[in-house]
């Protein structure tokens, strides 16, 4: 049995009277424990609603759904202590209490044992460097030391599920490195499970081996990064800057797709070496530079959605 | 929800929510006091237009002033006390927008729980002194027997579950329209002041209305009688001012499937 | 047209499309006010029942006077909030200093939301309790033209003299940081000495002569007076001028104390 199992799960909004709108079509997957999953799509594609019957938010309209083997709208409050929930754009916090008073609150409610309490806190605050910010009230905190802080409150009873919902939102580059160094360094430790939503690939890219799409309610991919990155990204493209202005390169292998006064693109298979183009074109043309661009994540999403 | 170990578990996670509510609150301890003053005073005004309206009159509906300080103090004790403890749920359609909701589903303590204890405001308890005092001074008009003591005791804790029941009910219409908060105020609030006076000056079919279908006369009418030593103006039997108990449980049970079938039916917010 | 005029009106316009936004909570209120209105009307028939003419009042009199008050709460915003809970806002946020520097006064700037806002609430939460109000009771109407145009003086006086009332308060926000304690004592005044909970003309002795020239007693005594005809000639001229007296002393200091706020929030820079 799975850590995540999910059949055919569906659910309607109703709109207006006799008006429905289908959020999330029919969708199906498993999760399997120590797995770090990205779940990327438009925005209104069904991601929310996704998270949110997993966590027991929002009761499904059909379909069958199992988190670590209990219904979660039925079992919400049983199931509450096995996973964690990170509302990105939300603290979770209490906006006016110190830090550590929402962690002690935290404590109590999931009746985490004192010893085990502690010793999660320490690492935690460590590992996220919070130290100093404790006794702060979370009003008084930057976004990036509350999203801390609120990953911190959602791992403190060691859950086995921890949903990312846009934990890197609004978040600037070194914070954003931080976090998934954070992340990475929690699943080789506890082997916690992750499932992540974000906008950011490069949360992807430096996270997760595995990636679902989803859009307009239904799951358009689910496979491994590398999978989706081949899949529409089955060319690569060679970057030729010329010394002046020319027709268009021809040289065996490749094909030229683009001329931008000196700049040409030429794309050729993926799997292909790129040495013997490069050396045609170098030996057929007067180069003033050349680059590799390698298949981009969000062009393949790009297709992907198109591609429906 | 019946185990009683559960039951105490909730219970305590009610108490260390809220209590983390007061210290955040006593933070700010002259404002604290500036407030449950200013709250005392303000409960205490209601009163003040009942004893102007008997500077009018000798007695309302039949009743004179002190047996209405009963009736009145009754209601108010029963209300304050639900207010104390469950008032917060109005501001649900609130928490909803906020996704405020969201957080709360996800954590280990029933949902009830947590809204109810959310910014728990322990500066109502000048609602329940207030009302406490009126009610005191009401109470020297009895002609006091144990079985009275004991149905007054009845009375509060029945009229209590009551208002418990009105503001957990009612509360649930939010989630269906959240901007609609104010329409609970008219049962909970409106229950409350319709019986702070003798529901005599009210027409016997209001009564009946208030008896069958919106039993609020059991918060404090019926065992008012009781307690008082007075005849029901509308003639229903005695036994109906021993029934307040079931009506209370009733309620409660009401509600608490109402809220069952709010959250199921929750569609969380855009977002 | 081009002038201050159209903008007050354009300022108006835009508050009133803004609370008829909240149809939810417009129905709401218009139910919760109609429930209320019922509650009070019973209590008060009773009291009348024992004493048929307390206070110079009929049972029809004191019914309409109910229902009255019903309509006034949120066409005055009795209780408080409006136009000036934005400005109460906006000091404790800082952006007041941005106020500052418009074009026109802070205080019509405000005067004229909180018309456009009143005009939404007298319209839904002021006209709809009053006809349920006359269809479940009977009420007492205008008797002739004089009086329904003494009233339409009366109600604009009415609001003026809450809206200075309510602004004075929002203006403690620029010293006092905290104003919940001051916001609801001044609740709780409005409340008890407009005569909402009882009428003034029941309240005894000097006590009773006091509060009913307090500038509380602008908001529903004066102008339910006037439409009862418990006050019709020089009676309802002293009645509107007591208003009128009060709104411009309020408006008064309104203005002063803006002006020393003002002093303070460009020397401190916002």
């Amino acid at each position: 049995m799975s850590l995540i199992e999910v059949r055919d799960l569906r659910r309607t909004f109703r709109v207006r009277r006799r008006d429905d709108v289908v959020a999330v079509h029919d969708v199906s997957f498993d999760i399997e424990p120590g797995e770090m999953v990205g779940y990327i799509g438009p925005n209104g594609a069904g991601k929310s609603t996704t998270i949110k019957m997993l966590t027991g938010i929002l009761v499904p309209t059909s379909g069958h759904l199992r988190v670590a083997g209990v219904d979660p709208s039925k079992r919400r409050t049983a199931l509450a202590s096995r996973i964690g929930v990170v509302f990105g754009q939300r603290t979770t916090l209490w906006w006016d209490l110190p830090l550590r008073d929402s962690f002690e609150l935290l404590q109590k409610i999931y009746r985490i044992p004192p010893a085990r309490y502690r010793q999660n806190l320490d690492r935690f605050l460590e590992l996220l460097d919070l130290g100093d910010l404790l006794d702060t009230p979370v009003r008084q905190l930057s976004l990036g030391q509350r999203m801390r802080g609120d990953i911190t409150a959602a791992l403190l009873h060691d859950p086995e599920i921890l949903y990312l919902d846009e934990p890197t939102i609004g978040l600037d580059v070194v914070s954003k490195g931080r976090l998934r160094e954070f992340l990475r360094a929690l699943n080789a430790e506890r082997a916690t499970t992750l499932l992540l939503t974000t906008h950011d690939l490069q949360d992807i890219e430096a996270l997760c081996d595995r990636v679902m799409v989803i859009d307009h309610g239904s799951l358009v991919f689910d496979g491994a990064l590398t999978q989706l990155q081949a899949r529409g990204g089955s060319s690569r493209t060679l970057v030729v800057d010329l010394v002046d202005e020319r027709p268009a390169i021809e040289v065996p292998g490749a094909v030229t797709v683009r001329v931008d006064g000196p700049r040409q693109w030429l794309t050729f298979p993926a799997d292909a070496s790129a040495a013997p183009i490069v050396s045609a074109v170098a030996a057929g043309y007067d180069v003033a530079d050349l680059s590799i661009q390698e298949p981009d994540i969000e062009d393949v999403i790009r297709e992907l959605y198109a591609g429906r | 929800m019946a185990d009683p170990r559960a039951l105490a578990r909730h219970a305590r996670a009610y108490v260390d929510i809220s209590a983390l509510w007061v210290r955040a609150a006593m933070a700010y301890r002259a404002s604290w006091w500036m407030l449950t003053i200013g709250g005392f005073l303000i409960t205490g005004i209601d009163f003040v237009g009942i004893w102007i309206l008997f500077h009018n009159v000798d007695a309302l509906g039949g009743f004179t002033l002190q047996e209405v300080a009963f009736l009145y103090g009754g209601s108010g004790v029963a209300m304050a006390l639900a207010d104390l403890f469950v008032g917060r749920i109005e501001r649900i359609g609130q928490m909803i927008r906020l996704g405020k909701l969201d957080q709360m589903m996800v954590r280990p303590v029933p949902l009830l729980v947590q809204v109810c204890a959310d910014e728990f405001a322990l500066r109502r308890i000048a609602r329940v002194l207030q009302a406490a005092l009126v009610l005191g001074w009401g109470c020297t008009y009895v002609d006091w027997t144990p079985s009275r003591a004991l149905l007054t005791g009845v009375m509060i804790a029945a009229g209590t579950a009551i208002f418990f029941a009105l503001f957990i009910g009612f509360a649930c219409i939010q989630f269906w329209t959240t901007d609609s908060a104010e329409v609970a105020n008219a049962f909970t609030y409106g229950g409350n002041t319709l019986t702070s006076y003798p529901l005599s000056v009210f027409p016997s079919e209001v009564v009946k209305g208030l008896t069958f279908f919106f039993p609020i006369a059991f918060v404090n009418w019926y065992p008012s009688l009781q307690v008082l030593g007075r005849d029901d103006p509308f003639g229903y039997p005695d036994w109906t001012q021993y029934l307040s108990p079931v009506v209370a449980v009733a309620l409660v049970a009401l509600a608490l499937l109402v809220w069952r079938t709010g959250v199921r039916q929750y569609r969380s917010t855009g977002s | 047209m081009n002038g201050p005029g159209s903008l007050y009106v354009a300022i108006a316009t835009r508050a009133f499309r803004r609370y008829s936004t909240y149809t939810g909570a417009t129905v709401a209120g218009i139910f919760t006010n109609s429930v209320f209105g019922v509650i009070s009307s019973f209590v008060l028939i009773a009291v009348w029942r024992a004493n048929p003419d307390a206070g110079g009042y009929d049972t029809t009199d004191v019914v309409t006077y109910v229902w009255l008050g019903q309509a006034m709460i949120m066409t005055i915003a009795l209780w408080g909030g409006g136009a000036p809970a934005d400005l109460a806002a906006r000091i404790k946020s800082g952006d007041v200093a941005l106020d500052f520097y418009r074009p026109v006064g802070i205080l019509g700037w405000y005067l004229a939301a909180d018309v456009g806002r009143s005009a939404f609430h007298l319209l839904s939460r002021g006209l709809v309790p009053t006809l349920v109000g006359g269809l479940l009771f009977d009420l007492r109407y205008p008797s002739g033209p004089w009086v329904w145009m003494a009233f339409a003086a009366s109600l604009p006086l009415a609001l003026l003299v809450s809206f200075a009332i309510r602004f004075l308060l929002a203006m403690t926000a620029f010293w006092i940081l905290d104003d919940q304690g001051a916001t609801l004592l001044a609740s709780a005044a409005a409340v008890f000495f407009s005569g909402l909970t009882v009428p003034l003309v029941l309240f005894p002795g000097w006590f009773g002569d006091l509060v009913r020239v307090l500038p509380w007693a602008s908001y529903l005594q004066v102008p339910a007076d006037v439409w009862l005809g418990q006050r019709s000639g020089w009676s309802a001229v002293a009645g509107l001028g007591l208003q009128a007296g009060w709104a411009a002393i309020l408006l008064g200091a309104c203005a002063l104390l803006l002006r020393v706020a003002e002093r303070r929030v460009v020397v401190q820079g916002g």
